[in-house]
C-alpha cells in the first residue's frame, strides 16, 4: 500500500516552473530518497507534500485521502512530520520542553525517552540553543521521530553532521525502517546508498529516474545530470 | 502548592495589606496603577507570550471604557451589566481587528493595528455628540456603584481594582500553565516550527489577540468605572504606547512583570517630577538605562539571575 502520493504535482513561482508535473508514490515502511542536484525542486516539492508551500496544480494524496486541500498544521495531526533544511527548533526552551511541543503531550516522560533514542535524555533540561550544531540537528530528528509518524519528512537532515553522527544517524534511521514510512532528502550519496529502498532522480523540477539504489547508480541519465557530460 | 502559585497570591496578600495601611494619596495612586496594571497584563498576553507587537491596544482599552460609559450615560445602564457590554464591546472589536490584522506579521501587523487604533480614535472624536470627543464626559457619582458599594469611596475602589487586577493576574498565569500557554510561547519563539508541529497557529493567535483585547477592555471599563471619567485621550496613540512600555520595563512574557512595569513608571514619574520641570528628561535616561542593562526588563532580568522558575 502507498502511504504517499503525489499526481502531477506543479509549483510555478512567477513564470519560473520550480517542480514539474511531479508523480510520486511513495510505499508503506520504505525509505525513499529524494536526491537531485542544487535547484531541482526537492525542498519544494516536499513543501508542497507537507503544505508549507501550496501547489499551482496537482494534488497530494496521504493514506488513500486527498489532502491537497488541507493546511499544514492538519496534515501533521494525520500523520506526517516533518524537519527543516535549516534547523528549527525552540532555542530558548528546554529539550524537554521541545520534546513536549513535538508529542502534543506534557509528558515528560516520554520526552525523556525520545530524547534518550538520540542520546541526549540527559542534556533533558539544557535550553536547546546551548547544544552544539550536530546536536541540535538530532534534536530535531527526535521531534520529528517521537510524533510515531506514519510519514517522516527529512530535508537533509546529514548536513552539517560530522562523520562519527552521521553513523549514528544511520543506526537511527535504520531501527524506524519497515514501521515508519521516510521520505529523505539527502546530498550524502553515501547516506542515500546504506538507507534507501527507492530512489527518486530529480533535474530541474521533473523526475529524471527512479529506481532501487543499484538501478539509479547505473543509470546513464544520472550520471550525466551528477558528473555533465563526457566531453564537458 | 507551587512557587507560582505562591508568589501570585503572596502578591496579592501584600496588595490587600497596602490597601489598608497605605497613606491616602497612595492608596489612590496603588488603585489607578492596578487598573492600569491590568492593562499591561492583557497586553503582556499578546506581546510578551505570544510575541504579536501590537501598536493599537488603546482601540480595546477604549471600546472598554466606551461600551461602558455610553451605556451608563446614554442608555441609564446600571454599572455591572455596563460593565459586561465593555467588555463585549473589546472582545468583538479585537475579533474583528484579528481576523484582519492577523493576516499580516512583524512589522506590518505593528502598522495595521496603529492604523485600526487611529480610525477608533477618530471615530470617537466623530460622534462627539455622544462622546463629547476630547473633552470627553464625566459619569455621574450615583450610578458608579455595583451591589450597594459605593466605587466613589476611595477603599472601595482600591479594593475593586485589586479585585480586577488578581483575576487577571491569576487567569493569565494560569492560562500559561496549561497547554495552550505552551502553545503561545511556542508561537512566539518559532511560528513555522509549531505549525510544522501539527498546530493551528492561526487559531491561537486569534484567541490569544482577542483574550488580549478583552482584558485591556475590562481595565478601560473600570478606568471610566472606578476614577469616574471617558475621554478621547484614553483611545490615542499614546495610551497603545504605555502598555508596551510598562511590559517592557516590567519584563515581557513574566507574570507579574506588567504590574512592576506599571508601578515603576508612574512612580518614577511621580517622583521626578516633583523635582524638576525636566522630568521627562530624567525619565528617558533611566529607560535608556534600563534598556541598555536591563534589556529583559526588571523581572526578565531578576528570572535570568536569581529565579529560573518564575513565571
Amino acid at each position: 500500500m502507498s502511504v504517499l502520493q503525489t499526481k502531477g504535482l506543479t509549483k510555478q513561482y512567477a513564470g519560473l516552473t520550480a517542480v514539474s508535473e511531479v508523480s510520486l508514490t511513495v510505499e508503506q515502511g520504505q525509505i525513499h530518497a529524494l536526491i537531485g542536484p542544487n535547484g531541482a525542486g526537492k525542498s519544494t516539492l516536499v513543501g508542497m507534500v507537507a503544505g508549507r508551500t501550496e501547489p499551482t496544480s496537482g494534488e497530494v494524496w496521504f493514506e488513500g485521502e486527498n489532502v491537497t486541500p488541507l493546511p499544514a498544521h492538519a496534515r501533521i495531526r494525520r500523520g506526517m512530520a516533518y524537519t527543516f533544511q535549516i534547523t528549527a527548533i525552540y532555542e530558548r526552551l528546554t529539550l524537554a520542553a521541545n520534546l513536549e511541543l513535538a508529542l502534543r503531550d506534557r509528558s515528560r516522560e516520554k520526552a525523556i525517552a525520545a530524547l534518550d533514542r538520540v542520546g541526549l535524555a540527559d542534556r533533558a533540561d539544557q535550553l536547546a540553543g546551548d547544544l552544539a550544531y550536530g546536536h541540535q540537528r538530532l534534536l530535531e530528528i527526535a521531534m520529528g521521530v517521537a510524533q510515531s509518524p506514519k510519514l517522516l519528512i527529512l530535508d537533509e537532515p546529514t548536513q552539517g553532521l560530522a562523520e562519527s553522527e552521521i553513523a549514528e544517524f544511520n543506526t537511527l534511521i535504520k531501527s524506524l525502517a519497515g514501521d515508519t514510512t521516510i521520505l529523505l532528502i539527502e546530498h550524502n550519496m553515501n547516506v542515500v546508498m546504506e538507507l534507501a529502498d527507492r530512489i527518486t532522480v530529480l533535474e530541474t523540477g521533473s523526475v529524471l529516474a527512479e529506481g532501487s539504489p543499484d538501478d539509479i547508480k547505473s543509470n546513464p541519465d544520472v550520471q550525466e545530470a551528477y558528473l555533465g557530460h563526457a566531453e564537458a | 502548592m507551587s512557587k507560582s502559585l505562591a508568589l501570585h497570591l503572596g502578591l496579592i496578600a501584600i496588595l490587600i495589606i497596602a490597601g489598608l495601611v497605605l497613606p491616602a494619596y497612595h492608596q489612590g495612586n496603588l488603585a489607578r496603577i492596578l487598573v492600569l496594571a491590568t492593562y499591561a497584563v492583557g497586553y503582556n498576553v499578546l506581546f510578551g507570550y505570544t510575541g504579536l507587537l501590537s501598536l493599537g491596544h488603546a482601540m480595546f482599552f477604549g471600546a472598554g471604557m466606551y461600551g461602558l460609559g455610553l451605556a451608563m450615560q446614554h442608555g441609564g445602564v446600571a454599572a455591572l451589566p455596563a460593565f459586561g457590554i465593555g467588555l463585549l464591546a473589546a472582545a468583538a472589536l479585537s475579533a474583528v481587528v484579528a481576523v484582519l490584522a492577523l493576516r499580516t506579521i512583524g512589522v506590518a501587523f505593528m502598522i495595521v493595528t496603529l492604523m485600526f487604533a487611529q480610525s477608533a480614535f477618530l471615530t470617537v472624536l466623530y460622534f462627539g455628540e455622544w462622546t463629547r470627543g476630547d473633552e470627553g464626559f464625566v459619569l455621574q457619582q450615583a450610578t458608579r456603584q455595583i451591589a450597594g458599594l459605593d466605587l466613589t469611596n476611595p477603599l472601595i475602589r482600591y479594593y475593586a481594582a485589586l479585585t480586577l487586577f488578581a483575576a487577571a493576574l491569576l487567569i493569565t498565569a494560569r492560562m500559561m500553565q496549561i497547554r495552550f500557554g505552551h502553545i503561545l510561547i511556542a508561537i512566539r519563539e518559532n511560528e513555522e516550527r509549531t505549525t510544522m508541529l501539527g498546530y493551528n497557529t492561526q487559531a491561537h493567535k486569534f484567541a490569544a489577540l482577542v483574550i488580549s483585547g478583552t482584558l485591556s477592555g475590562a481595565a478601560g471599563a473600570a478606568y471610566a468605572l472606578l476614577f469616574g471619567y471617558v475621554g478621547a485621550t484614553f483611545t490615542s496613540v499614546q495610551y497603545s504606547i504605555f502598555p508596551l512600555l510598562w511590559v517592557l520595563l516590567g519584563g515581557a512574557g513574566t507574570t507579574i512583570g506588567p504590574l512592576i512595569g506599571t508601578l515603576f513608571m508612574f512612580y518614577l514619574i511621580d517622583y521626578t517630577s516633583g523635582l524638576t520641570n525636566a522630568y521627562l528628561l530624567i525619565v528617558g535616561v533611566v529607560l535608556v538605562l534600563l534598556t541598555l542593562f536591563a534589556r529583559a526588563g526588571i523581572m526578565g532580568e531578576v528570572r535570568k539571575r536569581f529565579a529560573p522558575w518564575l513565571p
